[in-house]
């Protein structure tokens, strides 16, 4: 039934986009109750036919589906269309969406109680919905193009959504501005694309492959650049960007300004993902560039790593969650510098679940807390808020990687798969996701006992009014709870070691890592049994351990060790200092050359001459022919007689 | 000699047409004042009949009667079928106009019908005296309409200025259409054609071609005949500049394909060149000008300039492809320039005119579906994708490109519109980023509404879907 299939893709898409503008444009006449469920109807029509089409794909075995649904134009050959390509990766990446978004919008209706923009906020989140699908079942580059700009669109909205807060608009600008960096980039590489293939389409330019492998470019004279890796290149760091990898992960941290719903909606589970699956999808390109890979495997590792251990000296319980978003995202990275493409997708997949869980679990607490996020000021909740305390735990447990967690199977997978790693910098790759392992552990338990356990921190009034919120706010979490869990005991044997997707993900025989470690896998729980006997389960014992031993058993020595070791805990708590340094360095560097440039070039030369040059010479004649317009019939009369006569006289006469 | 009774089927819709609206107005005579809607609903009525008869009958051969001097072929159809449409439009959007305003009377609808009438025989004419005879049905509606508002001075200077220069623009072609007649001893058309070729000395055919183009230029209103149109767009009520502004532009289009590229085809490089000078000053002062305006009717009205030279370009380049593209360009900019003054409509109100640019500050907040329509509308003239508008100018430059040794001519058109770009990003500007200086609600009626949504819609997905209307008009001029 493939006409039948081609209308339930577009619906897909549709859905969320009526909704969203419903919400948007009629928001004031249908009121705050309409505006709410005409976007949770359109996101969860998406959803069921999402897991339709999941269905379809994955249980039923249909054929992937490739084609264009609108042409708009072609031009010199190059098409610009709107096209789906609907294989088990994009199927899956369009579940993963569209529930989570719809965990999401349910939730939201009790976090953005009472808030004025109330309307708005569903009319973005339906948007960003309807933009990612695009950009997830886009089938060609200019399509994933548009939905990675209108994604980070509504990121730059959302991060700045309570606009009179200076902190957020300085926090959208941060992100818009890093963004633009990445996307420079991503630009570069899908006009190297063009120019190379010719095409826009993946699946050409994938089938074409051959035609472009050592070929070189000369971009600084004398240095013979190979095309492929310069492409790759590229485009990876568009996904550096999107997927705040060093060093242009600045801004997610800074994102948490946002409202919650959307940091575990935008900023956990799928934006920041799309940079993944991007450079999943491509797979068949970057598999050719070794150099490309290198250069993936080790900004993922140092983005695990380093990232990580920022979160130990956070207080804010979203800026927690939000570095460890960050290392995840390295892991996901590394696995996709290893090759290891089903790893890194697989582990995406688990990690939308339990970080949107985390994060609208930390949401429940802020709320419940009355919009503090300190956590100094909190613990003991556990008894307060035992659903937000249970499913924090299952989503702390499933993030560390706890066996039989969705966490464990989709994070060993990527450790084993970089261990056998032969491409350069996989050495120390694996250093970093061993050690960030037992990072995770840390600052996952330390940011658990703070918040639900030990000593009550909060004043008399916040700990009388504190409960449970209501049930919109805990049957997002309990539905998120339920894939922490079970999610990697389901697909492990097909993600990782399977041929779950097929050939959407295209790895060389000798870059096959999974293959390699399939031989020796015996389905789920002989991997649980074995990782009893491997370093990262013990690592990530020893990092709870060390949580409770540091901050329920001896509450005293962090104090300590902050004193002893003041100068690691200064470059911590600055961040590397990467901040300073963007500060400083480009940002202060920009404007002063900006405003060398803006007053040498731009107020004297362009805006003098050229722009107000030009604006004042229309602006005068405009001046001068309008009075032209006197009013009086004669003079309207000679203009048309001067007309003709100058007609005459040209065409005529001469 | 002996009479031959004329085939009256090719002009069964004009017959009709005669027919209802001389019904209408015996009809209106008799209905009072407050079932006035009566007459509203039997011109629309009327108007929905002769689409009806011209869709059922689209021809796609060329069919001739009245011995020879009315033509029906697939543009007129086609251009015909978009006149009852922008017709159909305008009444629709002017009726809350007129209650509000005591001006919902029977003349309006019939001297509309009337008018329509006269775009019809415009647009069918094989012959200069039909040409004549259509021409002057139409503007003579249209002097009355403008003048509609009998107490108000404004209305009725204009109306006395159009009248004037429209009577010096008619004097002109008549005479020069004498001079054609001179040289070839024929009226009809295609005989004119084959004269002309045949001609040795052009120079009588081309004084007497030069007087035709005053004429064409007058009533499509290009610079530098074009000194009426702002006066008379902002002068007369709105529901007439609705008018104006929509249709007969339709039908001043088929009258240049009639006289120059029916009629002169052999002297296509002569006037080639005068259109060149015509479409350079029109996009130039329209452009230019409309920068200076406060006033959102005359600004439209320079806008409304500058499309013409737009139009011209298409025209000009003398290929079957360029009579295509300007085709799709008056189609498209007939459904814009119908939308921007329905939304005057919209906002408008008894004793509020809402033609001040200032009187759209922040229409976002007022309403944001209003400045979303609004958004649409400017940004499709301005010619920005994915909207109508980019797709119009598209198809003219493409064609102005392909044309031999006229690349200069596209560059000189993009510079306009980007200088163009300037007034209507700045009405955006006005609504999204000003604070509303007007708080009064917006009301208006449903079916209003509707249209206007649609219209605004149609704006989007036709140009997101342009193939559809390209297509029609490539067929149409081939045929």
């Amino acid at each position: 039934m493939p006409d039948n299939m081609q209308t339930i893709y577009i619906w897909i898409v549709l859905a969320p986009l009526i909704g969203s503008i419903i919400a948007g444009l009629f928001g004031k006449k249908v009121g705050r109750a309409g505006a709410h469920w005409v976007t949770i109807i359109g996101v969860g029509v998406s959803c069921v036919l999402s897991i339709i089409v999941f269905k379809h794909m994955v249980f039923d075995g249909a054929d992937p589906f490739n084609g264009s649904v609108y042409t708009w134009l072609v031009s010199d050959g190059v098409k610009f269309e709107i096209g789906f390509l609907i294989d088990k990766l994009s199927a899956m990446m369009m579940v993963v969406v569209t529930f989570v978004s719809l965990m999401v919008h349910i939730y939201t209706i009790g976090y953005m109680h009472g808030d004025p923009g109330y309307q708005r906020f569903f009319s973005y989140i339906s948007l960003f919905t309807f933009s990612m699908l695009m950009l997830v079942m886009s089938n060609n580059f200019m399509q994933l193009f548009f939905g990675w700009e209108a994604v980070g669109l509504i990121s730059y909205l959302l991060i700045g959504f309570w606009f009179k807060k200076e902190t957020a608009i300085y926090a959208n600008m941060k992100a818009f501005l890093v963004n633009r960096v990445g996307d420079f980039g991503f630009l570069l590489g899908i006009a190297g694309v063009l120019m190379y293939f010719g095409t826009l389409d993946y699946a050409t330019v994938f089938a074409n492959t051959d035609s472009v492998v050592g070929k070189t470019i000369q971009i600084i004279p004398g240095s013979d650049w190979s095309v492929l890796t310069l492409i790759c290149i590229c485009l990876f760091i568009g996904a550096m960007g999107k997927s705040a990898q060093v060093p242009l992960h600045v801004w997610l941290p800074d994102s948490m300004e946002g409202p919650t719903p959307i940091s575990a909606l935008i900023h956990a589970a799928t934006m920041v993902t799309a940079g993944i699956y991007m450079v999943a999808r491509m797979s068949p390109l970057f598999e050719l560039s070794e150099t490309a890979l290198s250069f993936v495997i080790v900004i993922g590792a140092i983005t695990a790593l380093f990232m990580g251990l920022l979160g130990l000296v956070q207080n804010d319980i979203k800026r927690v969650v939000a570095y460890s978003t960050l290392s995840q995202l390295g892991y996901m990275t590394v696995a996709l510098g290893a090759s290891a493409y089903a790893a890194g997708i697989f582990h995406l997949m688990t990690h939308a679940f339990f970080k949107a869980l985390l994060f609208l679990a930390a949401g429940s607490v802020i709320i419940a807390m009355h919009h503090e996020q300190d956590m100094r000021k909190m613990g003991g909740l556990r008894k307060y808020m035992p659903i937000t305390w249970i499913t924090s735990l299952i989503g702390s447990l499933a993030l560390i990687g706890a066996p039989g967690f969705a966490g464990f199977f989709s994070k060993d997978s990527i450790i084993e798969a970089v261990g056998l790693s032969t491409i350069p910098g996989s050495g120390f790759a694996y250093f970093a996701v061993l050690g960030g392992v037992f990072v995770t552990a840390l600052y996952s338990f330390r940011m658990y006992f703070l918040v639900f356990h030990g000593k009550e921190r909060m004043d008399e009034h916040t700990r009388s009014h504190l409960h449970e919120p209501s049930w919109v706010v805990t049957v997002p979490l309990i539905l998120l709870a339920i894939p922490s869990v079970i999610i990697g005991f389901i697909f492990v044997s097909d993600m990782s070691f399977g041929n779950f997707f097929g050939d959407a993900i295209k790895v060389l025989p000798q870059h096959d890592v999974l293959g390699q470690l399939a031989e020796n896998y015996h389905g789920p729980f002989g991997m649980i049994l074995h990782s009893l006997v491997t370093w990262p389960f013990w690592l990530a014992l020893a990092g709870v351990a060390t949580a409770w031993f540091l901050y329920m058993k001896r509450p005293d020595i962090p104090g300590m060790i902050q004193d002893k070791l003041k100068f690691v805990h200064k470059v911590l708590d600055n961040k590397y200092y990467v901040d300073r340094f963007n500060e400083i360095v480009f940002a202060g560097g920009s404007r002063f050359l900006g405003k060398l440039l803006w007053q040498n070039g731009d107020v004297r030369v362009i805006d003098g001459v050229i722009i107000n040059g030009s604006a004042k010479t229309v602006g005068w004649i405009a001046g001068i022919v309008r009075r032209l317009q006197t009013g009086y019939l004669y003079n309207y009369a000679f203009a048309m007689i001067f007309g003709l006569l100058f007609l005459l006289g040209v065409f005529v006469l001469a | 000699m002996n009479f031959e009774t004329p085939n009256i089927i090719p002009a069964i819709p004009e017959i009709t047409l005669l027919s209802l609206a001389c019904l209408i107005l015996v009809v209106d005579l008799f209905v009072k004042q407050e079932n006035r809607i009566i007459t509203y609903l039997l011109s629309q009525a009327s108007l929905l009949i002769v689409f009806l008869l011209t869709l059922f009958t689209f021809t796609t051969e060329t069919q001739f009667t009245f011995s020879n001097t009315f033509v029906r072929d697939s543009m007129s159809d086609v251009l015909k079928l978009g006149v009852y449409i922008s017709v159909f439009i305008v009444f629709l959007y002017a009726k809350d106009y007129l209650r509000q305003r005591d001006m919902f009377k029977g003349e309006f609808y019939v001297l509309g019908l009337f008018g329509v009438l006269g775009m019809m025989i415009l647009i069918s004419a094989h012959n200069l005296l039909t040409i004549y005879l259509g021409l002057e049905l139409l503007s003579l509606s249209m002097y009355a309409m403008v003048a509609m508002q009998r107490n108000s001075k404004a209305g009725s200077e204009a109306a006395m200025k159009y009248f004037v220069l429209g009577a010096i623009a008619s004097g002109m072609l008549l005479y020069g259409m004498s001079m054609i007649y001179g040289v070839t001893g024929s009226l009809d058309l295609a005989e004119i054609s084959q004269k002309v070729a045949e001609v040795s000395d052009q120079k009588l055919t081309i004084f007497g071609m030069v007087f035709l183009i005053v004429g064409i230029a007058f009533k499509l209103g290009a610079v530098p005949f074009h000194m009426w149109v702002p006066d008379v767009y902002h002068g007369a009520p709105t529901s007439v500049t609705l008018y104006i502004a929509s249709a007969p532009k339709i039908a001043a289009f088929a009258m240049l394909m009639r006289l120059l590229v029916d009629g002169l085809s052999s002297l296509q490089p002569h006037w080639q060149d005068i259109l060149i000078i015509l479409a350079i000053a029109s996009m130039g002062i329209g452009n230019i000008v409309a920068i200076a305006q406060g006033n959102l009717k005359r600004m439209l009205a320079y806008s409304a300039i500058s499309h013409v030279g737009f139009l011209l370009l298409g025209v000009l380049t003398g290929q079957q492809a360029g009579y295509a593209a300007s085709m799709f360009y008056v189609l498209s900019y007939v459904l814009m320039s119908l939308g921007s003054f329905g939304m005057i409509v919209l906002l408008s109100r008894k004793g509020f005119e809402a033609d001040n640019l200032a009187d759209y500050k922040g229409l976002n907040e007022r309403s944001p579906w209003a400045a979303f329509m609004m958004l649409i509308f400017m940004l499709s003239m301005a010619g920005v994708p994915p909207f109508l508008g980019f797709w119009a100018k598209f198809a003219v430059l493409k064609e102005v490109v392909a044309a031999d040794s006229l690349l200069w001519l596209a560059v000189v058109a993009v510079i306009f519109s980007i200088i163009g770009a300037f007034y209507y990003l700045r009405m955006i500007k006005l609504m999204y980023f000003d604070k509303p200086e007007d708080t009064q609600a917006i009301t208006a009626d449903l079916d209003l509404k509707v249209a206007l949504s649609t219209n605004s819609l149609m704006v989007l997905g036709l140009g997101l879907l342009p193939g559809g209307l390209m297509a029609l008009c490539i067929a149409a001029i081939a045929h």
